[in-house]
């Protein structure tokens, strides 16, 4: 990676806001959610103490793979519009300062989760930012169109983290929290990476849109929402949640793929005119809110 | 390489030091309620 040339950002200490910055809070609030509510559906509560701060050590280890992230895709940050005004392609940090934070919050994140909860669970976490880091953003987002299939484990590790927190163990409904969110990646960033696909040719980032055409990111939309519907509904059937779950999860589900079966009839290339991608897009972040909502609703009310 | 000026220079610093401050201080009080809550757990 060619080094970003000297600004004011080597004398001039950055703003702590632009640490702030480095950890994508937005994205932190999904990870923090689903980390909660994985958490809070499991049959054990630890003391409020111990369960809030998994849920920090859950939030600081997504702001560390934030960091990590930002500090070696800033060359590729600085040719997408998108991300262009982030810290360092911007020149308010340098890009050591980014390492240091990545690297320090990551490894406090873990230390702090095996003190206060279990060192299941802070291996869990762990491997999750070292999984993204490393498996995600260093290998394969820049090599392969599968990036996100593969890189959206990452993401699916904060209800397992946060279930695993609560009770020490393993079990099969926050697995298949896992598997939800998993299969939930591909058809969510394939929306996205629709109707922003030239940001991304620009990048040189091989996003399937890029790599393989509109249609076949279409169709793969639709193909991944299928199973992912019968990931979400199945810990109904098998006895794992009530029917304030399960119900809400079907719903959800069949909407979801409808939104997919119109994003697969959609046949524009122009990308102001995706309306279908961006309704998926926007539907999907709300489907996993709610989805997981029911699921803690269903353990707390039923 | 244009120099930035002083006062900007030691806002900055003043800004980042009260935050490490009070995430330092924050950081205590969670260390004193993980201490309880882990003591009461393990009577």
């Amino acid at each position: 990676m060619p080094a970003i040339e000297m600004t004011e950002a080597a004398v001039l200490p950055a703003d702590w806001r632009d640490f702030l910055a480095l950890t994508k809070p937005r994205v932190m609030s999904l990870v923090v959610f689903t980390g909660l509510c994985g958490l809070l559906a499991a049959p054990a509560m630890p003391p409020f103490a111990l369960g809030f701060t998994a849920i920090l050590c859950i939030a600081l280890g997504a702001g560390a793979c934030g960091a990590l992230n930002q500090w070696y895709e800033a060359d590729i940050d600085a040719k997408m519009r998108r991300t262009a005004k982030r810290p360092l392609p911007d020149g308010r940090m340098d890009r050591q300062s980014a390492l240091h934070f990545g690297v320090g919050l990551g490894a406090f994140s873990v230390i702090l989760m095996g003190l206060a909860t279990n060192w299941l669970a802070a291996g869990l976490l762990a491997v999750s930012i070292l999984f993204y880091v490393l498996v995600y953003t260093v290998w394969l987002k820049p090599r392969t169109a599968q990036n996100i299939v593969i890189g959206g484990a990452a993401g699916a590790f904060p209800p397992l983290i946060g279930w695993v927190a609560a009770t020490g163990r393993v079990e099969a409904l926050p697995l298949l929290l896992f598997a939800i969110i998993f299969l939930w990646t591909p058809p969510h960033f394939w929306a996205l990476s629709l109707f922003v696909r030239s940001d991304y040719a620009a990048a040189g980032i091989p996003m399937l849109p890029v790599v393989a055409g509109l249609d076949n990111t279409r169709r793969q939309v639709f193909l991944y929402s299928l199973p992912m519907a019968g990931a979400a509904v199945a810990p109904w059937p098998l006895g794992l949640t009530g029917p304030i779950y399960g119900v809400s999860a079907a719903i959800l589900s069949f909407v979801f793929v409808v939104l997919a079966g119109r994003v697969l009839a959609n046949r524009t290339t122009e990308p102001s005119a995706m309306a279908a991608e961006k309704h998926l897009f926007a539907y999907s972040v709300f489907y996993l809110f709610a989805l997981f909502t029911a699921l803690v609703a269903d353990r707390w009310i039923a | 390489m244009p120099q930035p000026d002083d006062e900007l220079i030691r806002g900055r610093q003043r800004g980042r030091a009260r935050v490490t401050a009070l995430l330092l201080g924050a950081f205590v009080v969670l260390l004193f309620f993980i201490t309880i809550a882990q003591a009461s757990r393990n009577w």
